[in-house]
């Protein structure tokens, strides 16, 4: 298989308008002629799946939850970038493509993060058009704050639920296009495979979640937007039901993952209590433009501390160690995830610790309060602070904030080219469920940034270029592919509610997660993958033998729906080690022990692994093939990145 | 650490919605205080399966209070004892050991059972597709700083806002109403100017929506508000209020 990114010729600036002129069109009254499948109706879905019917398409949009406006795109807190410069502080497109591509440690392709720079502004307009109550200051105009890895202050925000509320937004538009009949909305229905015609993707296979049917939907493309698989390490900031079906089912099917050790580890979330959690919470990253991070200078203190003879407070100055501000003094506590995650790693593994785990660093408000006042503080963090008292039972406005790094994103997902289709044609990936824009590491404010580019301005492009293309012809339902993944997926259903083994779905995905996260998380080294690859297929192996689901197919039944779910975790979590395994350097989010700096920061191999890793499904127990795109940097200088 | 707490869990169980339910009793125990409520069900559920019996089916996802997928009446209030949070932040802390713990799901004719504390809220998606949103279509728009906004109409916009559609308004209320719902997002489109253009036919068609689904009347007690998860404040009904008395005189654009 060769790649073939289509990356439009011609100056960074102008490649994407000039590629949208030479896009063919689906004539107006035409394009009720095409049926188009959206998956997931978070950012990148519903955003997709509105415009596509504003424009005249007939959409059919699927989701998990109950409703659509409960994607996970709801959860994230702090803000959305855009180059919009309203604070007259330097910023410009192409400054925000260019932190973006040097976040990303320089692992993303040049083209479509230009292209998602320039598309920011619209998606602010677009927003505040829909009645998306963004922050405000007193003169009316809006308000912007800065997050890690930027020196210009470029993200707007709703509070700290600016994924809420921009969700809500896309929420609103898809439910307008749903009662104007353009959009049919299937809530509770899980996408469990793709059909393919021809080499093409021309449809799904779904089950319905609340009466187990199996249902076949055919449609001239299929958009996925069905988010990242962070959920592969058990613990994760993602909802619970998040999951990589949908994206792996379609690798199974041809089309290349890329990518997939490209994790992002996010610094600020509540550190994990007990072996009784299920779940991590989040700790928005806008934090870190008051909190500042610290440890115990030494670990004997440090040790105090953690038996509670200290109390953080009782700490004098002199024996705290501020070491984001110490070793990145330029950019202090608001240094990019990946670098401000493993710093926590670095100090927690010294000894240096907190809380009953010593798992966990300050995030402490004291001067922020003492400089601004508790109500401005309020104003700017208050539910931030009240959720954290609530999970923690401690009061942040008293005591220091206690966090540690947690699994939030992932960057890799599936490949897509410039018209971000995948390797099967007409199978295009939208938002965290492709790999193509934040490199190694995504920066703060940019996940809702890119959702809502690819689906608002990107997709209703490109995908009438390949429409026009393919003409107008159906495929029924009843043509023999859909038949064929009818019954694959009824049978796997089967096999799984058949084993009738001894041990529960989320025994078996905990002992992946501690897999994943112990060998392929924050740091990573040759000998641990190995040891872990071995293991995830012996776990893989058990599970098909040894998991105990109940009840049947034909109701309600969460266990299966989960079951399916890790079954594709633990063969993904593979392919993830693979990756993690052949990416012999360090770059973001992916560290690996043996290419590091003296000073323990990331390096890089440019002349080796400038590159992106797309794997081919070969089959069952077959190794994956890696596929190279060799990355080109002709606007951004490839050096090491330095936040100090 | 604190030693693990016991509970006696009764919860609603019903197979689907068109079975009669009934409360079963469990026992569980090793409960950790900083456990989540959720976390706990999950235990049970683990503990149910390992034992072969149908784990108890409950909506969850974000578990951070945001989603509004959860929807547990919880000794007989919406997301449990605590003030402005949803069942999933809700903390094992929060009960005593060796307390029962009655669990049941939203009970609303507007919010049929599907499962055990599933329930069916899509009501609430047909109201806003009746009209909870501004009609643009995606494409180049005027400049997001063209319209000034008083910061103070943009912070009660965003208030109202904030609602994750749960639906424990409806469950708190006697009446089952969904008016704290209706209004939340009547009055975000109703402060801003960009919500203007339709405000009268949106008001109109979303209360008519909302009738149609089979909620019952507001009769102002304000136990929508008092239980709110995010606390909506029951002003905005007033608001509503005065939005639809308006367009109905004026008849809808």
């Amino acid at each position: 298989m060769k790649i073939d990114a289509k990356i439009p010729s011609g100056s960074i600036a102008e490649k994407w308008s000039k590629h949208k002129f030479n896009l063919k069109l689906v004539n107006p009254a035409n394009k009720r002629k095409y049926d188009i499948i959206v998956v997931g109706t978070g950012l990148a879905g519903a955003s997709a799946a509105a415009s596509l019917g504003e424009l005249g398409y007939n959409v059919k949009a699927f989701c998990y939850q109950d409703s659509p406006r409960r994607a996970h795109s709801i959860a994230a807190q702090g803000g959305i970038n855009a180059a919009k410069n309203y604070m007259n502080d330097g910023d410009s497109v192409y400054r925000l493509f260019y932190d973006t591509v040097k976040g990303g440690d320089y692992r993303a392709r040049e083209a479509n993060v230009y292209r998602l720079a320039e598309v920011s502004n619209n998606i602010i307009d677009q927003c505040v058009a829909q009645g998306v109550p963004f922050a405000r200051e007193y003169g009316g105009l809006l308000s912007n704050r800065s997050f890690g890895g930027a020196q210009v202050s470029r993200t707007f925000y709703a509070r700290g639920q600016t994924g809420q509320q921009l969700l809500l937004g896309a929420y609103s538009a898809l439910s307008r296009m749903i009662a104007a009949g353009k959009v049919k909305m299937y809530p509770r229905t899980e996408m469990l495979d793709v059909v393919l015609v021809d080499g093409k993707a021309r449809g799904i296979i779904t089950r319905n979640m609340v009466t187990g049917a199996i249902e076949s939907h055919s449609a001239h493309a299929v958009v996925l937007a069905t988010g990242g698989y962070g959920n592969v390490f058990f613990l994760s900031t993602n909802a619970m039901g998040c999951n990589a079906s949908a994206a792996w089912r379609a690798h199974r099917k041809g089309a290349l993952f890329s990518n997939p050790c490209f994790t992002q580890i996010h610094p600020t979330c509540i550190p994990v209590h007990g072996d009784q959690q299920s779940k991590l919470t989040l700790m928005s990253e806008s934090l870190r433009n008051d909190g500042r991070v610290w440890v115990p200078r030494t670990t004997e203190l440090a040790e105090k501390v953690r038996k509670g003879v200290l109390k953080a407070n009782d700490l004098p100055e002199e024996d705290r160690d501020y070491y984001l501000e110490r070793i990145y003094p330029s950019f202090g506590n608001l240094v990019p995830r990946d670098v401000a995650s493993r710093n926590a790693k670095y100090v927690c593994d010294e000894g240096r610790g907190v809380g009953e785990t010593g798992l966990a660093v300050y995030l402490d408000f004291r001067d922020a309060i003492k400089r601004d006042g508790v109500n401005t503080i309020k104003a700017k963090y208050g539910n931030l602070f009240q959720m954290y008292e609530k999970i923690t039972d401690d009061d942040p406005y008293k005591v220091p904030m206690m966090i540690y790094p947690a699994v939030h994103y992932t960057m890799g997902g599936l490949w897509v080219d410039y018209n971000l289709m995948t390797t099967i044609p007409g199978l295009y990936a939208a938002g965290e469920c492709n790999f193509s824009d934040h490199g190694a590491n995504r920066l703060g404010a940019s996940a809702l940034m890119q959702g809502l580019a690819d689906g608002y301005f990107v997709i209703p492009y490109t995908i009438g270029d390949y429409l026009a293309g393919i003409g107008q012809a159906k495929v029924d339902t009843s043509h023999n592919a859909f038949k064929e993944a009818e019954a694959e997926v009824k049978k796997r259903i089967d096999t799984l509610l058949n084993v009738k083994g001894t041990k529960t779905v989320d025994q078996y995905h905990k002992e992946l997660g501690k897999l994943m996260w112990d060998y392929c998380g924050m740091a990573r080294n040759a000998e641990g993958l190995k040891f872990a690859k071995a293991e995830i297929q012996k776990l893989r192996q058990e599970y098909w033998q040894n998991v105990k689901l109940l009840g049947t197919n034909e109701e309600m039944n969460m266990t299966l729906e989960k079951a399916l779910r890790v079954a594709d975790f633990m063969e993904l979590g593979e392919l993830m080690v693979d990756d993690a395994l052949m990416r012999e350097e360090s770059c973001g989010g992916h560290f690996r022990e043996e290419h590091q700096t003296e000073e323990g920061e990331a390096k890089r191999d440019d002349e080796n692994f400038a590159f992106v890793a797309a794997w081919e499904y070969k089959g069952e127990n077959k190794p994956a093939e890696l596929h190279k795109e060799e990355l080109v940097f002709e606007n951004v200088k490839l050096t090491q990145r330095s936040y100090k | 650490m604190e030693k693990g707490r016991t509970y006696t869990l009764k919860i609603w169980r019903q197979n689907n919605s068109s079975s009669k339910g009934a409360f079963k009793t469990y026992t569980i125990e090793n409960i950790s205080p900083g456990s989540s409520f959720l976390e706990m069900l999950d235990i049970l559920n683990n503990e149910l399966e390992a034992k072969g019996e149908d784990p108890v089916h409950f909506d969850h996802d974000c578990r951070e209070g945001i989603c509004g997928m959860c929807s547990l009446f919880v000794n007989g209030r919406p997301h449990g004892p605590e003030e402005e949070i949803t069942a999933c932040q809700l903390h094992m802390r929060s009960f005593k050991d060796g307390e029962t713990i009655v669990i049941e799901p939203w009970r609303a004719k507007a919010f049929p059972v599907i499962k055990d504390l599933v329930v069916d809220r899509s009501a609430f998606d047909r109201i806003i597709q009746a009209g909870g949103f501004i009609s643009v279509n995606t494409g180049p728009l005027p400049d997001a700083n063209e319209i000034p906004i008083p910061k103070q109409n943009a912070d009660l916009a965003m208030d109202a806002a904030a609602c994750i559609g749960c639906g424990a308004c409806v469950a708190a209320c006697k009446n089952a109403s969904a008016m704290l719902f209706v209004s939340a997002k009547v009055s975000q489109l109703a402060l801003l100017p960009q919500g203007n253009a339709e405000r009268k036919r949106r008001a109109l068609a979303m209360v008519d929506q909302m009738d149609q689904e089979g909620f019952g009347a507001c009769s102002n007690t304000g136990a929508c508000a008092a239980e709110c998860p995010k606390g909506i404040d029951l002003t905005n009904i007033a608001r509503l209020n005065r939005e639809y008395l308006t367009a109905s005189f004026a008849g809808a654009e």
